[in-house]
């Protein structure tokens, strides 16, 4: 062997100069799963909203806004709407955010979250409490959610799926 | 500018507004012609060839299906191994888009013909004053015709993505997806000698040395042969001259290059004498005043004239401390003639040499030891393992490259559409340890199976009379492999162990081995002309022993662990009757560092309280596809060692790192999940010998599965999906 041979370049990142035998893979360098969850809960202004009554369920895209916590979610939509009347009948609801780019590099890089849980128009302080949040959030909709014809609910989250890196699958699991 | 001009530019017309097209090494060798040195002469493939090649046949949008896994920063070394054998197998693969190598074709027969030439990379972020990306990327030397050379060429582009480039461009915060690759074709000048000239020699900066070798100067930057070393002071005059033990050059044969002896007068003669050094020497101060900066050069000298092949500045980085770690996992990747010298010595010295002492070892009568001595024994048994451990990292583990450089050239040939195919020539192997191990057990099960008395007595608790055919059975095996109270326990109860083992074992029939090790190996035979036969097979032959050393090198550790552990057992024995300084003070730290050979992750992961009032579990959970199958059943998570004697036939083996010393349960796993990553790996291999699923390379696994889960393995996708939870089981958060 020459003295060039295997040139000497910087030292390798500490996680990958782990002896063979034992060893910790090093730190988790990407952003935990909850911070990525967090993250998409206060970036993603919409969120699909599926409902469902009769043969199929029905998905449509509506604005949202979560508790700090993220134990509740409120949108806000007319009353006339189709969805507004499956949650009549049936007040589980699933909504889907993600933050995808429409890019190649989404397949690896986007998260997305599913949130199963109970919707419920309110109404009196709890409306205004989660008006407050919403139009913190979407100011722009004021006018829209003022309208009497417009109902603002409320949805009790029970779970949420996270994935993220295209298949990894992690779960939230709220008590009620 | 047309679109030829767009993907071809000849050497001679290169200047510095092309850098981003044609990369450091070909403006740096532009600028050497420039300045009135010689340099074979050649084109540049640009940047735009390959910029078009991964927009026009989608590689651009598959590479982050295959680099985003997992986080680059958790990769092992296996792991980046695989992930760059996967990108170069998609590369080798995917052909040119026609009107694209039409064109390049046209360009290169009109300038080439069938003239030899090398291939070699010239990337935009190579060998700037900051950064040099020295043996990072391949190249090849005597390819001839369009058809070979674009090969090549596809082949230079792929190096942007092996592993070393990857670790690299991690440390310099670049980003591969944004970088890109030229490829320059050059003129092969067969030089009469050839070698390197740097400003600086490493550990001595005050100096700069000329090292040469008869021949193509490809066998020295290979570290295949030994050059002679030419020192220079400052004043330039030659201080010191080495001359190694000269045996063989690399020289041009059909297709490529090859190592031959060196005829008697060259081997009794430096290649380069004082004046011709002197000449070099000259030419490495014109670069530097050329470059304004210490030059690392290479050079070849042919009928008297001196050509410059490459010509780089000496970045900072470039005289970092020998030994740090990139200097090793670089040395990783080995030859054909270094691997073959690697398995001599771990065959005919390494393993012989540790089964003695562990012989030795356990030839000594540990319980008549007075307390200091029996200190004294631990620690003599404590530094032997560490003397092996530094032996095994610095041979055993360079050896592993053999697999590699097999499945290189297998791929390559026969580009399967998985890159891991060629793993199957390699399972089967009769030789294997583990294996051997393993069909042991299966006959003690098997004389179990056969025999419902024996089983039933074995079952109550009963020890088999020391003079029946199980009994003798038994006390083979222990002698043969060392039993397996390394990870079992203490020697006491390790018999009631393994007993426990082979009853498990006996309840069901064993897996089927993969058995078409000979129609591979013929198929890969086939992929190759005649007069590379031979080639092929010593390439098989290095790649078949790396394969089964990888695993049973660590067999001969492990009983040599063993022999340390019974020492701590006696020692443990006696401290548990009395107080006894000279042992107390030996035992708790190192305790610690044997569990942490067998046991889970030290540094168990710890979920974050990730949302309060929230429980938090795994539904599904990406690794890498290390064992194909799919495979369902209850999860049994490997903290501890004794952990192992629970596993049950069919269950889902989960651990950390499935470690060569514990192989012997995988048989009756029903899938395995391990945290640790990579093809190479101990439990991707035995896994692969049984035809067992398995996912390696599963962040967490061990605190994200929990025994009792119901859990599915895919080996195909390398997803491992819980399906429901334990009862009971709370997982974090």
């Amino acid at each position: 062997m020459t003295v060039y041979a295997g040139r000497s370049r910087n030292p390798l990142p500490v996680s990958l100069v782990q002896t063979e035998r034992g060893g910790h893979a090093g730190p988790m360098s990407d952003a935990v799963e909850s911070d990525i969850l967090r993250d998409l809960c206060t970036g993603q202004n919409l969120a699909v909203l599926a409902t469902g009554t009769g043969t199929h369920p029905y998905a449509s895209l509506v604005a949202v806004a979560l508790t700090p916590d993220l134990r509740h979610l409120y949108f806000a939509t007319p009353r006339a709407t189709r969805k507004c009347a499956n949650l009549a009948e049936n007040s589980q609801v699933a909504l889907l955010m993600d933050n995808r780019t429409n890019q190649v590099s989404d397949f690896s890089h986007a998260a997305a979250a599913t949130f199963l849980g109970t919707a419920e128009e309110v109404t009196g302080a709890e409306r205004d409490q989660g008006l407050a949040i919403y139009l913190a959030r979407h100011p722009h909709l004021e006018e829209f959610t003022a309208a009497p014809s417009c109902a603002f609910f409320k949805v009790r989250i029970d779970r949420i799926y996270l994935v993220t890196r295209f298949q990894n699958v992690m779960e939230y699991h709220f008590s009620p | 500018m047309n679109k030829s001009c767009d993907l071809v530019v000849d050497l001679s017309e290169v200047t510095s507004a092309d850098l981003s097209r044609v990369g450091g090494k070909a403006l740096s060798l532009a600028r050497v012609a420039a300045s009135g040195a010689r340099v074979p002469p050649g084109v540049c493939i640009t940047t735009a060839a390959y910029t078009r090649y991964l927009d026009l046949t989608g590689i651009r949008e598959r590479l982050p299906f295959l680099l985003g896994r997992k986080a680059f920063s958790e990769m092992r070394w296996e792991e980046l191994w695989d992930l760059a054998l996967r990108v170069r197998n998609l590369f080798v693969r995917t052909p040119l888009p026609d009107a694209l190598a039409e064109e390049l074709r046209k360009a290169l027969a009109t300038r080439f013909g069938w003239i030899p030439v090398t291939v070699r990379s010239s990337a935009p972020a190579e060998d700037s004053s900051t950064a040099s990306f020295a043996g990072l990327h391949d190249s090849f030397v005597n390819v001839c015709g369009p058809t070979a050379i674009l090969d090549k060429m596809r082949l230079v582009w792929a190096s942007l993505w092996s592993d070393r480039a990857l670790l690299y461009r991690q440390e310099l915060g670049l980003d591969p997806s944004d970088s890109s690759m030229a490829v320059l074709i050059q003129e092969l000048i067969i030089g009469r000698c050839s070698g390197v000239a740097f400003s600086r020699c490493p550990g001595r900066p005050h100096l700069a040395v000329i090292e040469a070798v008869w021949g193509l100067n490809q066998g020295l930057v290979d570290g295949d042969v030994e050059p002679d070393r030419i020192l220079f002071d400052r004043l330039d005059k030659i201080i010191e001259r080495h001359a190694p033990q000269r045996e063989q050059a690399c020289r041009p044969v059909v297709g490529g290059v090859a190592l031959q002896s060196l005829s008697a007068d060259e081997r009794g003669t430096s290649p380069l004498t004082d004046a011709d050094a002197a000449r070099v020497f000259s030419l490495l101060r014109q670069a530097e005043a050329h470059f304004g900066a210490p030059q690392d050069m290479e050079w070849t000298e042919r009928d008297g004239d001196l050509f410059i092949l490459q010509s780089r500045p000496i970045t900072a980085a470039g005289t970092a401390a020998e030994g740090d770690e990139r200097s090793w996992y670089l040395s990783l990747h080995k030859s054909l003639a270094t691997l073959r010298n690697l398995r001599r010595t771990i065959e005919d010295e390494l393993l012989p040499a540790m089964e003695q002492d562990a012989q030795r070892l356990a030839a000594v009568n540990l319980t008549s030891l007075e307390d200091e001595a029996l200190a004294a024994e631990i620690q003599r048994r404590s530094g032997l393992l560490d003397a092996w451990e530094a032996r095994y990292r610095e041979v055993c583990i360079p050896m592993a490259h053999g697999i590699r450089l097999f499945g290189q050239l297998y791929n390559d040939r026969l580009r399967p559409e998985d890159p891991f195919a060629f793993l199957d020539v390699l399972t089967g192997d009769e030789g294997l340890l583990a294996v051997q191990r393993n069909q042991a057990l299966q006959a003690l099960a098997e004389q179990v199976r056969r025999d419902p008395v024996l089983a039933d007595q074995l079952r109550d608790g009963c020890a088999p009379a020391p003079d029946t055919p199980f009994a003798r059975s038994l006390r083979q095996f222990t002698i043969r492999f060392g039993g397996l109270s390394w990870v079992m326990g203490t020697a006491e109860d390790e018999a009631q162990a393994l007993i426990t083992l082979v009853l498990e074992m006996a309840k069901s029939t064993p897996p089927r081995h993969s058995s078409d090790r000979q129609a591979r190996e013929a198929d890969y035979l086939a992929a190759f002309a005649p007069e590379d036969h031979s080639l092929a097979r010593d390439v098989l032959d290095i790649g078949r022993a790396s394969y089964r050393l990888r695993d049973n090198d660590n067999l001969f550790i492990g009983k040599l662990s063993a022999r340390l552990r019974e020492a701590y057992d006696e020692a443990e024995r006696r401290l548990a009757q009395r107080e006894i300084a000279v042992l107390a003070e030996l035992i708790a730290p190192e305790k610690m560092r044997v569990a942490r050979r067998t046991t889970a992750n030290p540094l168990s992961f710890q979920q974050p309280a990730a949302l309060p009032g929230s429980r938090q579990q795994a539904r599904q959970l990406v690794g890498q596809p290390a064992g194909p199958g799919l495979a369902q059943g209850r999860a049994h998570v490997i903290r501890r060692p004794e952990d192992l004697r629970t596993l049950k036939s069919g269950d889902i083996l989960v651990c950390d790192a499935v470690d060569p010393n514990m192989t012997f349960v995988v048989p009756l796993a029903g899938g395995i999940v391990e945290r640790r990553g990579g093809m190479l790996i101990h439990g991707a291999i035995i896994a692969r010998e049984y035809g067992i699923a398995c996912v390696t390379g599963v962040p967490h696994a061990i605190d994200l599965i929990h025994s009792g889960d119901r859990v599915t393995v895919d080996g195909y996708l390398g997803l491992v999906t819980i399906e429901a939870h334990a009862p009971g089981e709370r997982p974090a958060g």
